[in-house]
């Protein structure tokens, strides 16, 4: 582990929860070999909570449920190394995966829609995934039911958990997702866009309780989106994915306030502002890259706009290093531009108020 | 008016709510209940879900109407209705000055031609066994447009004016992506020329960049093309881009309407302003103070049985007895501008709750 490159959240006195080494997630189909996840390495703190951000294909998801161990091994190639509060999930085998499922990490899913079993009612299910680490009666898995569904918020949780998924309302489900995701106390909460489907009022609501919840239990986060507003609001660390790869990880400061990579600068200038109205969007032109034919050097050439500015076409023939640039402490960048503070602070910083 | 919004975003100027203008569409009380069984008891009751209850507004030729609102406030039935793709149950809906509400199918055909939806998603929006020429080809052929032999052209002229390769004419949906099949969405509708174009959730399937993309085609488009839109979506963001003039829902009912800025800086009734604290903010990490939060408690109520009085009135944090007792009108209250209206009882207006960077920058 010591060839671990320094990482963002590198604070002493923290535990480190989860560790993610150069972790390659592959998937054989008829059309060729998809590269979803390329060389993928972070870590986390207790405590913490990590965005990761990126377009549909970037691998943001792929590489969290390896994490959780969901991908069918037979349909898989998973290579690199997750430890996961000190045990390896890369070559382990099922039992010990399921083991640590639930009670060590859990995750939210995106769709609270299609998450429960729709014929099973809510506490019975919640119940089930308590039963499955505990030696308890089925009273007390209730009971903890019950208790669980009162904390993230649902009132009635008596009758509620009697209920069947299709009497909850699409935020009332979430929270239920939630309460079945922390049952277990589980040590680190994967968030698979919990909001996206939710109403605003309603991911507000979600988000509050999921910033809470850490408080207290003072569990880590990852939190999986596409919104950068709402990371913007909760997330401490930012990474954001690109092809397969981390192209930009730092604070939520250092990534969304100053951002060192054209991506990160393309993603921040798409989004349409609240606070201010007309003109045109900053977009990124192109589409994301084919995962089975990745471009070659840095996969983000083909749509940068500031390629030529690096001589020698550079760009198209080497991969940039994920690497603590000059002028930066903490933060990890993929960019081959030797002055990418500049570029930043005269020409994109005034397009982004 | 197309060539106004062209200047920068602090000097839009729109054609105004005043007695000048030559409303396009106008709107007046629409409603449409679904009836619904419940088999409780000994008979089936039949209940009426109030999905829109009396909405009405206009629209100007060239301008953007927004609708925001949450889920199952009637925003996506609204823009049905407008369009005719299902009946009022009652109200009076004007195109051009011709009453459409109760038109019948005949009458309404040539009128489509006028009229056209974008809709959310792009992957059931197309006809996956047609080609992009059968699926944009079609309406020209249905108006009779232009002559058989010249219609390819004109696809794949619509192809380029909405950023597709021109070449690609024969291809199937399933070769495109979400961002191009919305594009392929698009060029359908501008093909008959119309001049109305209900827009729902066009961009909310997609992601950011492509989002983005799409938004400034939308633009693009009603610049260039004089187009007027109903826009209907919940990003805030997106609605504020894009939209001359908003109208917030709620259970069925209009709420708050008024201009961009209205509703943006000085919003009145407190649902929207709830909305508008509830949206998460880019610019909390850039140093911007974070503006006061408002947390809406519970959901909406259910629209077979809406609240008495005002309705949002259950959620509210203002709420006393005359709201119970007494339905608050849509008008202009004090210290509103022309034009926007606010249906509550005790509107005060909060201008903090969106313009957080624009003081902190200044």
């Amino acid at each position: 582990m010591s060839a671990l490159p320094a990482t963002p959240v590198a604070e002493s006195g923290r535990e480190r929860i989860l560790e993610v080494n150069d972790l390659q997630v592959q998937f054989p189909t008829a059309d060729g070999l998809v590269n979803a996840v390329n060389g993928l390495t972070y870590s986390l703190d207790m405590g913490r909570t990590l965005a990761i951000v990126g377009e549909s294909g970037s691998g943001k998801s792929v590489s969290s449920m390896a994490v959780m161990g969901l991908h069918d091994p037979r349909r898989t190639r998973i290579s690199g190394s997750i430890v996961l509060d000190g045990t390896e999930l890369v070559g382990a085998s099922q039992e010990t995966i399921r083991q640590l499922r639930s009670s060590t990490a859990a995750m939210i899913f995106q769709d609270p829609q299609s998450s429960f079993h729709p014929f099973k009612k809510i506490g019975d299910q919640i119940a089930e995934a308590y039963l499955v680490h505990h030696k308890v009666s089925k009273k007390v898995a209730m009971t903890r039911t019950v208790e669980m569904l009162d904390r993230v918020g649902i009132p009635n949780p008596d009758r509620r958990a009697k209920q069947y998924p299709h009497e909850f309302s699409g935020g009332m489900r979430q929270r239920a997702m939630i309460a079945l995701g922390l049952i277990n106390d589980p040590r680190l909460l994967i968030a698979d866009e919990p909001t996206t489907a939710l109403d605003v009022t309603v991911q507000a609501q979600i988000l509050d309780l999921l910033n809470d919840l850490q408080r207290e239990f003072g569990s880590a986060i990852v939190l999986i989106t596409h919104d950068l507003a709402v990371v913007a609001e909760v997330a401490d660390d930012v990474m954001v994915m690109y092809g397969g790869r981390a192209v930009e990880h730092g604070t939520a400061h250092e990534v969304l306030a100053n951002p060192r990579h054209p991506y990160t600068w393309g993603l921040l200038g798409s989004v349409p502002k609240l606070s201010a109205s007309g003109g045109n969007l900053r977009t990124i032109r192109g589409l994301p890259p084919s995962l089975i034919n990745l471009p070659s050097g840095c996969s983000f050439h083909p749509r940068c706009d500031f390629s030529d500015r690096v001589p020698g076409g550079l760009c198209s023939k080497e991969l940039p290093g994920l690497e603590v640039r000059a002028g930066d402490t903490t933060r990890r960048s993929r960019c081959h531009l030797a002055d990418p503070a500049g570029i930043f602070d005269a020409e994109i910083a005034s397009t982004l108020e | 008016m197309s060539t106004a919004s062209t200047e920068t975003s602090e000097t839009v100027v729109h054609p105004r709510r005043d007695n000048t203008r030559e409303p396009l569409l106008e709107v007046t009380d629409l409603v449409k209940h679904y009836p619904v069984k419940e088999y409780t008891g000994l008979f089936p009751t039949t209940n009426q879900v109030r999905a829109v209850d009396g909405v009405s507004f206009d629209v100007a030729p060239g301008e953007t109407l927004g609708l925001v609102g949450e889920s199952g406030c009637g925003k996506t039935t609204t823009g049905r209705l407008v369009t005719r793709l299902i009946d009022p149950t009652s109200g009076s809906i004007k195109f051009d000055g011709k009453e459409i509400g109760q038109a019948k199918e005949r009458q309404l055909r040539s009128m489509r031609r006028d009229m056209q939806l974008i809709f959310q998603d792009p992957y059931q929006s197309l006809n996956p066994r047609q080609t992009v020429n059968t699926i944009i080809g079609t309406p020209l052929e249905v108006h009779n447009l232009v002559p058989k032999n010249k219609r390819k052209d004109r696809v794949q002229e619509l192809l380029e004016l909405v950023g597709l390769n021109p070449e690609h004419v024969n291809r199937y949906p399933n070769e495109f992506s979400g961002g191009q099949r919305q594009r392929i969405g698009i060029a359908r509708a501008l093909a008959v020329e119309p001049r109305l174009i209900v827009a729902d959730e066009p961009v909310s399937a997609l992601d950011v960049s492509i989002q983005a993309q799409v938004m400034n085609l939308l633009e693009k488009l009603r610049k260039e093309l004089n187009l007027a839109f109903v826009f209907v979506a919940h990003d805030l963001g997106v609605v504020r881009h894009f939209c001359d003039r908003v109208a917030v829902m709620y259970l069925g009912k209009i709420v708050e309407i008024g201009d961009r800025s209205d509703i943006y800086e000085a919003p009145q009734h407190p649902y929207t302003q709830a909305l508008l604290s509830a949206a998460p903010d880019l610019n909390v990490v850039r140093g911007a103070e974070r503006k006061e939060r408002i947390r809406l408690e519970g959901d909406v109520p259910s629209p077979i049985n809406p609240p008495s009085g005002c309705r949002f009135r259950t959620r509210c944090w203002k709420a006393q007895d005359v709201c119970a007792q007494e339905e608050p009108l849509l008008e202009i209250k004090s210290g509103a501008r022309q034009g926007h209206q606010i249906a509550c009882h005790f509107p005060e207006i909060k201008d903090d709750l969106a313009t957080s960077l624009e003081n902190t920058s200044a």
